[in-house]
This record gives C-alpha cells, structure tokens and sequence, in this order.
C-alpha cells in the first residue's frame, strides 16, 4: 500500500445511543484489511473513547482515520468548548461530564486515560472557547 | 467454554446468540463503560448490569465473547436487534454477579 487509506465521518452530537458508530466503521474496515486483532483493538478502544468525549462534551465532530503500511492515523476534530486543564483531563478519574452522562456508564473519568494507553503517540491541541483536536497513532509494523 | 457451552447451565439463558461457538477465555465484570472498555480483554465474558444500548459499542470493540446481564436486568428489542446485527451474543441470569462470577469461575 503506498498511499494511505482514508475514512472520514461525522460524529453526531445529539445523537447519544448511535455514539460509537464511526469506531464500529474502522473495526470492521481494518477486520477487512487484515490488520492483527490486538491493532484493531487498540485502534478500535482509542477512538471510541474520542468520538465519545466529542458527543458528550463538545456536540459532535469530525473524524479521519487513516492507515498507512506503518500505522493507523485518528484525527478527532471539534469546535467544543475546549480542554481547560489538558493535565487535569488525562488523569484517571477525573470528569466533567454529568450525572445523566455518568448514569449510562460513561464518565468515569478514563476517557483521555485509555485514548493514551491504546495508542503510541497522541497529541491534544485544544483551545477553550475554540475547540480541540486529538491525533493519535497506533503503529502496526 | 463457548458460550453455547454457560447456557447448558440452567441458570443462564440466551437472549441473543449469533455466536455461540465464541469461546469464553476470562471473566470481566463492571459498569463503568469507559472503564471496562480499558481493562476487558478480548473473549471475556463480561458480567454487568448496564443495559442501555452503548454496551454493544464496548462489547464490540473491547472484542468480549458475551456479555452477561446479571440480576435479571433486561434490554428492549431494539437492542436485542442490534446485538444479532453486529454478532454480540447476549446471556441473562436472575444470579447475582458475584453467584454469576462464581458459576463461570467453575466452568472456564
């Protein structure tokens, strides 16, 4: 494969309980591709928890995933209200999310914590009152 | 163990199972979704009493071999729908986790 592969979708912020469709999406397209199942997993829990974070803290977004021969690409897009305190946010149990958010089971405070340790490299730019951008990379070779 | 192999044990039964033969390795138990997504290994059989409609999100990708509603917690059937859609299989039983936990502990 020379040139990568590229998946864009839109993460729906209103709509709670299709949340996690895009990450279903890359599975099943890597499950094709052939990537080991440990990758797809790792690939698969990371951006889970980022199209998550997007619809419960930021109304949605946009998400582009791409695989080259060396690694899978996510690239989380939002114009939410930004991370106030990036340091805060990736330490486990930390939360911000509401007490609906937390009575479906989410909001424990390990989102940020397992987007880091399901891949290799991740980077946060985030600025409040302007939005956040999360790339994340799991290396396959 | 596969699946189809917990429900010849009376106390569990199938709501949905579009893979039966999927075999259950370790158990996983929790209500956290974020939290068992982290820590659930793939072909877990993961005990919980969470039953809205994100748990086939994480079941899905956290790979489990089932998930098992415990304390006879139930889902609609738009769930039960989804699960076969995306081959979740999806056990109940009226047992508590910890009499679940301790049934499988017994079988895997």
């Amino acid at each position: 494969m020379s040139e990568a592969l590229k998946f864009h979708f839109d993460v729906d912020g209103n709509d709670f309980t299709s949340a996690g469709h895009a990450s279903v999406m890359v599975k099943k397209n890597l499950r094709q591709l052939g990537l080991p199942p440990e990758k797809i997993r790792q690939v698969s829990i990371a951006m889970y928890e980022g199209e998550i974070n997007m619809v419960i803290h930021a109304g949605g977004g946009v998400a582009d995933v791409s695989v080259t021969e060396d690694y899978v690409e996510i690239v989380l897009k939002d114009n939410g209200p930004g991370i106030k305190d990036i340091e805060q946010a990736m330490q486990e149990g930390f939360s911000t999310a509401t007490e609906n958010i937390r009575s479906l089971g989410f909001g424990a405070g390990m989102g940020l914590p397992n987007m880091k340790r399901y891949s290799d490299f991740m980077e946060i730019d985030s600025t409040v009152g302007v939005g956040t951008t999360i790339t994340m990379r799991v290396n396959i070779n | 163990m596969t699946v189809s192999d917990l429900l010849k044990n009376e106390n569990f039964s199938s709501v949905t199972l579009p893979d039966g033969d999927r075999v259950i390795k370790d158990v996983y138990i929790g209500d956290l979704l974020s939290w068992v997504m982290g820590r659930a290994k793939s072909d877990d059989a993961w005990i919980t009493i969470m039953s809205n409609v994100n748990i086939l999100a994480v079941a899905s990708l956290a790979d489990t071999a089932c998930i098992i509603l415990a304390e006879g917690v139930t889902v609609d059937e738009s769930i039960k729908a989804t699960a076969i859609d995306k081959e979740i299989n999806i056990i109940s039983t009226n047992l508590s986790i910890y009499e679940a936990a301790v049934i499988l502990n017994g079988m895997i």
